[in-house]
């Protein structure tokens, strides 16, 4: 068992996300970063669909009533184990009686915390995620607050084996390295595929859009992130009848200047849509802050499926490291 | 002459399938209807997500289980072949209390249309609606049949909130809030009817096709 000793609005159980339900308005939800995520989870020996920890506010404690492995991933931050430090993207024993303490990031903006077993919460349409805007999975549909305390599922752990030392043992790609440089250029170039409205969109906006920076806005959460930029203005004014929307999608208001949705994105949306955040890509978006400036790539079909499969290879020869086999080296994206 | 259908992507595993014309038309929301059952029953390998809209729909795959090429291929000749297809529906009353703090557009409504609030209220509840999808939030019903005389733009300046169950239109459509929340549509009224319950097992009380009939309860 755990216990919550900080409070945090945004600090919430998140597995890989609610699937098969958007056609009921039912958003994805689930991680802001998944591949920290899949890497939490793997470094603890689990299953890609157990729950975990997202923690958006910091400092964050938390106490082990229990001896259980833990990893802590995502946003490079002073971890502390007790009087151990730990490395980002690092999995150790915890000792029941130990605390874990996140600081605030220096880079990034959340961390992710799994559990050998994952969370034991009570699955809600098929996913332990929190939806935050509906009130419902997770822990009782809610942020964390201190005092909470949260079961690990002792069946799944059961018989995993951790064969590291006291010091514990982690993982580092070239895909996050690389990543963590860009951000601490604080800029970001995030690959897109041109969608719906793109050739709606003035030959000037399509310049902009693929030229010019975009600075995340103050005004962005799990939903969305809103940028400040050029405007980006549509050849004539269109009416659209409401239609599906995605994770990734860059909708225009009549603004002009873009949204991008995110983890808790509406399943429907009206506005113009120029591009879409590619799914190999989206995980950035989680670890993007208020005033990083983002670019954008816009690249083709065949690229952005090419990206999904280096990815999926990519995570692969992670979890073949972390079982001790033989693996590739990690090619940087 | 009818538009031939328009696919576009939401990035690598998305596909946009959008047959609509100039405003909504309901004989291609029945075909939508059938074809969304046909991908039920018969799913593409790789489908995630069947997401209808107001004239489209949206699937989500993975791609690479099927290519979006192959996907798309198969949603063409699907939809030629479609027959329009009304879903087992039901018709389903909702009281609504017109109105009052929980419905407080039904005077600029009223002054907009060029009509007392009473007729407003009369008008509303009078028409028989249909739910084209449900999206956006959880349960929430796209319900087209408003009468035109009810147009409205949206508000230019959306409510931070609007408490569930408000009643609400905007444009042609109309709909109900499923959960509190942040709302660009004018609100007339408040109805005590839950319309999504995640622990339920069928979550939501409307489905497409579901025909609803709001009754005046009471008006303040």
């Amino acid at each position: 068992m755990l216990e919550v000793l900080t409070n945090g609005a945004l600090n919430i159980v998140v597995d890989s996300g609610r699937h098969g339900f958007m056609g009921i308005g039912v958003s994805r939800a689930g991680p802001m970063d998944a591949l920290a995520l899949d890497i939490a989870n793997a470094l603890v020996g689990n299953g890609p669909e157990a729950a975990a920890i997202e923690v958006s506010i910091f400092p964050f404690r938390i106490a082990f009533l229990a001896d259980m492995v833990i990893a802590v991933t995502g946003a490079p931050c002073r971890a502390e184990l007790g009087r151990h430090r730990m490395p980002p993207y690092w999995a150790m024993r915890a000792r029941a009686g130990d605390i874990l303490s996140l600081h605030p990031p220096e880079l990034g903006a959340r961390a992710y915390l799994a559990t050998a077993g994952g969370l034991a919460v009570s699955p809600v349409l098929g996913s332990r995620s929190t939806e935050v805007k509906a009130s419902f999975g997770g822990l009782q549909g809610r942020a964390l607050r201190r005092g909470d305390r949260l079961d690990v599922d002792l069946e799944e752990a059961d018989g995993q084996t951790f064969p590291h030392g006291a010091a514990g043992f982690g993982v580092l790609t070239e895909t996050l390295a690389a990543y963590w440089r860009e951000l601490q250029t604080g800029t970001v170039q995030l690959r897109v595929l041109p969608a719906a409205e793109y050739d709606e969109f003035t030959d000037r906006a399509r310049r902009d859009f693929a030229k010019a920076s975009y600075q995340v806005s103050e005004e962005s959460n799990r939903t969305g992130a809103r940028l400040r930029g050029d405007p980006l203005a549509l050849r004539y004014r269109r009416e659209l009848l409401s239609h599906g929307i995605v994770p990734g999608t860059i909708q225009v208001p009549p603004s002009g200047e873009p949204i991008v949705q995110l983890a808790e994105a509406n399943t429907c949306g009206g506005y113009p849509k120029i591009a879409t955040v590619i799914e190999r890509d989206l995980w950035k978006c989680g670890q993007m802050r208020p005033r990083t400036r983002l670019t954008f790539r816009p690249i083709d079909l065949e690229e952005a499926i090419e990206a999904l499969k280096d990815g999926a290879a990519e995570l692969q020869d992670l979890k073949n490291t972390v079982r001790g086999q033989s693996c590739r080296t990690p090619t940087p994206s | 002459m009818e538009h031939d259908p328009r696919v576009s992507h939401a990035g690598a595993g998305g596909i946009l399938f959008d047959v609509a014309g100039e405003s909504f038309e309901p004989a291609k929301q029945h075909r939508l209807w059938a074809l969304a059952e046909s991908l039920a029953a018969q799913p593409i390998p790789g489908l995630r997500e069947t997401v209808l809209g107001i004239n489209n729909v949206l699937l989500v795959v993975d791609p690479l289980v099927t290519h979006p090429g192959r996907v798309t291929e198969q949603l063409l000749r699907r939809w030629e072949n479609v027959q329009p297809a009304v879903p087992d529906s039901r018709d389903v009353e909702i009281d609504v209390h017109y109105g009052g703090d929980g419905g407080e557009d039904v005077a600029s409504i009223a002054a907009h249309a060029g009509m007392s609030a009473n007729e407003v209220v009369e008008v509303h509840s009078s028409a028989v609606y249909t739910v084209a999808c449900l999206g956006s939030m959880p349960g929430f019903p796209y319900l087209v049949g408003l009468p035109s005389r009810l147009h409205v733009p949206r508000r230019k300046v959306p409510r931070v909130r609007l408490q569930e169950g408000s009643v609400i239109i905007a444009g042609a459509q109309a709909s109900v809030l499923p959960c509190a929340g942040p709302c660009g549509w004018h609100v007339l009224g408040r109805a005590g009817v839950s319309l999504f319950n995640p622990e339920a097992p069928v979550p939501c009380l409307l489905a497409p096709g579901d025909r609803v009939h709001f009754r005046c309860g009471s008006i303040d």
